[in-house]
């Protein structure tokens, strides 16, 4: 098993196929779609392929050290081009074509008009625990 | 083996320790220690008074814990000190736990965890599912916090404002894992109420009950918020919103007002009204006039605002908003309520777009996400 990184963005991926902003669905589409998110997290649970889920405010600051006794530097808050996480599940599968297919599957999560978003998402190996060496 | 009763003995067993000079950290380990004999032992053999049979052990315990060159001295202070065996007092000793939980040199969320172990009696894992946090996360807060407070000599009564405080920090989290933290603070807040006698612990259990009776219409089967005046008040639990009133009542008629009160005699306006269009919103903005009074918090001036545009008007919630920082959190969500109120559905579904991406939370986002989809659904039509 490989854990695998499924990255939302509010910003910085290419732009989804059914682009249209949340705000301009209808109540029943945004329930539909966070239906879709739950049973997606349900069903991964159930098949023993999930680590956990979390979503991410839009605020976010860049900070840096800037030196003995003074306050760390700040940038904030992003500036449009930005890239923006808006939140990532952990998935724990058998083999990158299985990250690959569940990606696919949260990417096709119903937008406006019910049909699905087409939203891209990033998909990153998490590095394994090194191997236990015997001699 | 009676865990119930375990549970409800550990922490007067620890407040008698700690109020015979044990230091807290020291006590704890004690009382552990104790709990493990108890278990052991009770099966075969069960005391006729379970308190003082563990307060004995206990004590023993911590005496062995201490009995080393360095800690001769104090030993033996302790043991000339030590009361005459015999049925344990009926002080209650848990009253010193709560104040030194919430003791002011502690951070709010170390506060919190310190009263859940010691005064509730819940496992560092209880805790630590309550908070979603991983349990060796939450062990050492506890013991950061014990090592905090193993300096305080508890001689005198601490403020009762802070330990309020502290179990409506408790009451907020009211996440339902294991366990459920609002219920587990109102059974501490129902315990203090019975151990001192002061209106405003009377109005926080008030203001937990009537909370708590309508906390079960609240969302959704699907977790999505459900407003006020939207919930199904049938589904309220009314013995409980019964029982809070009379506290409330009790409490009020001693003239003594505090936040807590004001805050419950609003909780039990709102829970009095058979539906949303009856809510007296004139006398809640009277209430609301007396919290800010006692306690000046922008928070309290902006539900001040909601309230004075159900009473008088969203123009006159509008004008009462107008005078509030907008950077107050959920400032623009007031704003977008009463600009829909007033008939403004664009500006108003603007503001609920804005609102959204400064929501505290997921199930408020969706909520204010879905307020601004219903009215952009109806600008399009």
């Amino acid at each position: 098993m490989a854990k695998y990184l499924l990255l939302k963005h509010y910003r910085g991926a290419p732009a989804a196929v059914n682009d249209v902003p949340m705000d301009q669905w209808t109540p029943e589409e945004i329930t539909a779609h966070v239906r879709y998110m739950d049973d997606f997290a349900a069903r991964l649970q159930e098949s023993g392929e999930f680590v956990e889920h979390q979503a991410l405010t839009p605020g976010g600051t860049f900070v840096r050290y800037d030196g003995e006794g003074r306050p760390p530097v700040t940038d904030g808050p992003f500036a449009e081009t930005k890239d923006l996480i808006a939140g990532w599940t952990v998935i724990d599968v058998d083999s990158y074509e299985r990250a690959l297919e569940l990606a696919g599957e949260l990417s096709a999560a119903p937008g406006a008009g019910g049909k699905p978003i087409h939203e891209w998402l990033e998909v990153r190996p998490f590095y394994p625990a090194p191997f236990t060496i015997t001699e | 083996m009676d865990e119930v009763l375990l549970r409800s003995l550990t922490p007067s067993v620890l407040g008698i320790l700690v109020r015979r000079g044990a230091d807290f950290a020291a006590a704890e380990d004690a009382v552990q220690d104790a709990l493990v004999e108890a278990i052991r032992v009770w099966p075969a053999d069960p005391p006729r008074d379970p308190k003082a049979w563990l307060v004995t052990v206990a004590w023993r315990k911590f005496l062995d814990a201490t009995r080393t060159e360095a800690a001769r001295r104090r030993r033996e202070d302790l043991v000339d000190e030590e009361p005459a065996p015999g049925p344990a007092t009926a002080v209650d000793d848990t009253l010193q736990l709560y104040f030194l939980c919430a003791h002011p040199s502690l951070t709010p969320s170390s506060a919190v965890a310190l009263t859940l172990r010691a005064v509730g009696g819940l496992t560092t894992r209880q805790i630590a599912q309550a908070y979603l946090v991983p349990e060796a996360t939450m062990a050492q807060r506890i013991s950061r916090a014990k090592r905090t407070v193993a300096s305080v000599r508890f001689d005198q009564p601490g403020d009762v404002a802070t330990v309020l405080r502290v179990l409506y920090l408790v009451f907020n989290e009211g996440y339902s894992g294991d366990v459920d933290l609002a219920a587990e603070a109102i059974r501490l807040t129902r315990q203090l109420a019975a151990a001192i006698d002061h209106p405003e612990v009377a109005g926080l259990l008030a203001l937990m009950l009537l909370h708590n009776a309508r906390r079960a219409s609240r969302t959704a089967p699907d977790g999505s918020l459900v407003p006020l005046a939207e919930q199904d008040r049938s589904r309220w639990d009314t013995a409980s919103i019964a029982e809070g009133v009379e506290i409330l009542q009790a409490a009020l008629a001693r003239d003594r007002l505090g936040e807590f009160q004001a805050q419950a005699a609003i909780a039990a306006l709102h829970a009095d009204a058979p539906t949303a269009e009856e809510t007296d919103w004139v006398q809640i903005v009277e209430w609301y006039d007396e919290l800010a009074r006692l306690t000046d918090s922008p928070v309290v001036r902006l539900n001040r605002a909601v309230a004075v545009g159900e009473a008088e008007g969203p123009r006159a919630g509008l004008a009462a908003l107008a005078a509030l920082d907008d950077s107050l959190p959920r400032h623009t969500a007031v704003a977008a309520y009463l600009h829909e109120r007033d008939g403004d559905l664009e500006r108003a579904a603007r503001l609920y777009v804005e609102a959204a991406e400064k929501a505290p939370n997921l199930a408020e986002r969706a909520h204010l996400t879905r307020q601004a989809a219903r009215l952009n659904a109806r600008l399009r039509r």
